[in-house]
């Protein structure tokens, strides 16, 4: 092939995927997001082969030691490793944070684009709906469905799915809504298109950047509640390892053994911190376009 | 000469405000309707309403023989074609020009998919735009380009009656003027029936057989373009006329 014909923008697959490439290299925050949360991801999925230890092996004789070359990050009250666990708990609170959110998002978008689209009754019914669940403290929900499913992973899901569509289905209502007014949303209705198709086919293009953005930040207040009621003792069940009940477990030593939740509760930041940037990079991207 | 569409007492209202006054019009067959107005004259309106985009009050649309109802078929819908204004806006930012004329194309069957590739270079050819610039999207062409985009769609599913809604007023007088050839060449190498809506009575001349002007919502004069720039028959025609600012001889 032609060496030059890769160097002309207008070719599709190998020259937009360099220029894709190029553009997230002068994009840092992204970079640096993209990095920190491969790190952790990676870190997590390998967890079996780095560690000898397992998530929940007690060892009763080295309790509360601190960091040594046996114990990265020290052991806890019962003698489990801190790193092998933390780590373990990243298994189990990111793959809640990734599940929990694709139910909500995929409703909130196709809501909000239906509402913001259509308008009028529509617009009014589904808003009617937003504005009942907004009234709700996300908490006070949580804790409901915890009692009446019983405490751990489904009461999240239940009320993720419930609630959390709601803040995709706002961003991407005013989106559409202001789309709705512009030319190629008419060109696309003079050829006769249906609604449904002008939705999926031309209005989930131009709205699915934001809702993305939208999507990362959401995933830290969904991480930062799965570790709440982690911590509160209505989340994941010990003896799953959770970065909320790890939090909660090392309390009582917090003066002798401080690590033991600044370890978790560090995490849970470190998280956050990759996913904002990864946002704010994803939206930096997105803008220039 | 048979007559592509006939608008019977059309009204439109926004609450209290008239925007389309029982508005009486006939467009013969492969001939060009210029329409001239103020902004705010209801002339976009009009067109809107003709293209299906806002359902009248009132009034009746007939295409050909056929009445145009507030749901059209899919056929109908294909039979008219617009043009806007906005070049920025009025191609998907997200799709590119092989997507845009591939969905019009494909939606109303003109061609097999086979055939995609071929009658969109062909479209592109029409309008003077290089086979090349299908793999591109909107934002790497200029506003005159991305007007030729737009004529290339709309001229895809062959309408019977193509709408052009201040196509050139957003455009550089240069380019607004390489548009305007276009749009001749495709008027009589085609036959187009077309509805041109410009506050620019020049360009009105340039394009137009016969000329209607609107003022308030309502129709004050449909002449032939002769008549019109000669004789205008209406006060506010000629008011028009008047403030044409002439270049120094």
């Amino acid at each position: 092939m032609n060496t030059t014909t890769h160097l002309d923008p207008s070719l599709p697959e190998s020259g937009k995927t360099l220029s894709t490439l190029r553009q997230i290299g002068k994009t840092p925050s992204l970079l640096i997001g993209i990095i920190m949360f491969a790190i952790l991801i990676l870190l997590a999925l390998f967890i079996p082969y780095l560690s000898p230890y397992q998530p929940s092996e007690q060892n009763l004789s080295a309790f509360l030691q601190p960091p040594s070359s046996a114990h990265w990050l020290g052991t806890d009250q019962l003698g489990r490793d801190l790193f092998t666990r933390l780590l373990y708990a990243a298994r189990t609170d990111l793959t809640i944070m990734i599940l929990a959110e694709i139910i909500p998002f995929c409703t909130g978008v196709m809501l909000g684009m239906i509402s913001g689209y259509y308008g009028k009754w529509t617009d009014r019914i589904i808003s009617l709906i937003t504005d009942t669940f907004i009234a709700f403290p996300f908490y006070l929900i949580v804790i409901i469905v915890a009692f009446a499913s019983g405490a751990g992973e489904r009461g999240i899901y239940i009320t993720f799915i419930l609630v959390g569509w709601i803040v995709f289905a706002r961003v991407v209502r005013g989106l559409s809504a202001s789309f709705r007014k512009q030319e190629w949303i008419a060109s696309a209705q003079t050829l006769g298109l249906p609604g449904i198709r002008i939705i999926l086919r031309h209005l989930l293009p131009n709205v699915l950047p934001q809702a993305v953005v939208v999507l990362m930040t959401d995933m830290i207040g969904l991480l930062v509640a799965i570790v709440t009621l982690g911590y509160l003792g209505i989340g994941i069940a010990p003896p799953t390892p959770d970065w909320g009940t790890m939090i909660s477990d090392g309390q009582p030593f917090i003066t002798t053994a401080w690590w033991l939740s600044a370890v978790p509760g560090f995490a849970v930041v470190y998280t956050g911190i990759a996913l904002s940037l990864l946002g704010d990079g994803l939206a930096d991207i997105w803008r220039k376009k | 000469m048979e007559l592509a569409l006939q608008v019977q007492d059309l009204t439109v209202r926004y609450g209290g405000f008239t925007a389309l006054d029982h508005i009486r019009l006939e467009l013969e067959q492969h001939t060009t309707l210029g329409l001239v107005g103020e902004s705010g004259s209801g002339k976009s309106t009009l067109a809107r309403v003709i293209a299906g985009l806002i359902a009248p009050d009132e009034g009746q649309i007939l295409l050909g023989s056929e009445e145009l109802r507030k749901k059209r078929s899919k056929e109908q819908h294909k039979q008219i074609q617009m043009i806007f204004q906005n070049p920025d806006a009025s191609l998907n930012p997200r799709h590119t020009v092989r997507q845009i004329l591939a969905e019009a194309l494909l939606f109303h069957r003109i061609v097999d998919r086979s055939q995609v590739g071929r009658r969109s270079t062909e479209l592109l050819d029409r309008v003077q735009l290089e086979a090349r610039s299908l793999d591109k999207y909107p934002h790497e062409f200029s506003g005159g380009q991305r007007q030729r985009i737009a004529i290339a769609r709309a001229l895809s599913v062959e309408p019977s009656l193509l709408i052009a809604d201040e196509p050139t007023s957003a455009l550089d007088v240069s380019v607004q003027r390489s548009v305007l050839e276009l749009f001749h060449t495709l008027r009589t190498e085609l036959h187009l029936t077309m509805l041109f809506i410009s506050h620019d009575l020049g360009v009105i001349h340039a394009v137009s057989d016969t000329v209607a002007v609107m003022r308030q919502g309502k129709l004050v004069e449909v002449n032939t373009k002769d008549e019109f720039f000669i004789r205008p028959k209406h006060e506010y025609s000629r008011e028009l006329l008047s403030a044409v600012p002439k270049m120094p001889r």
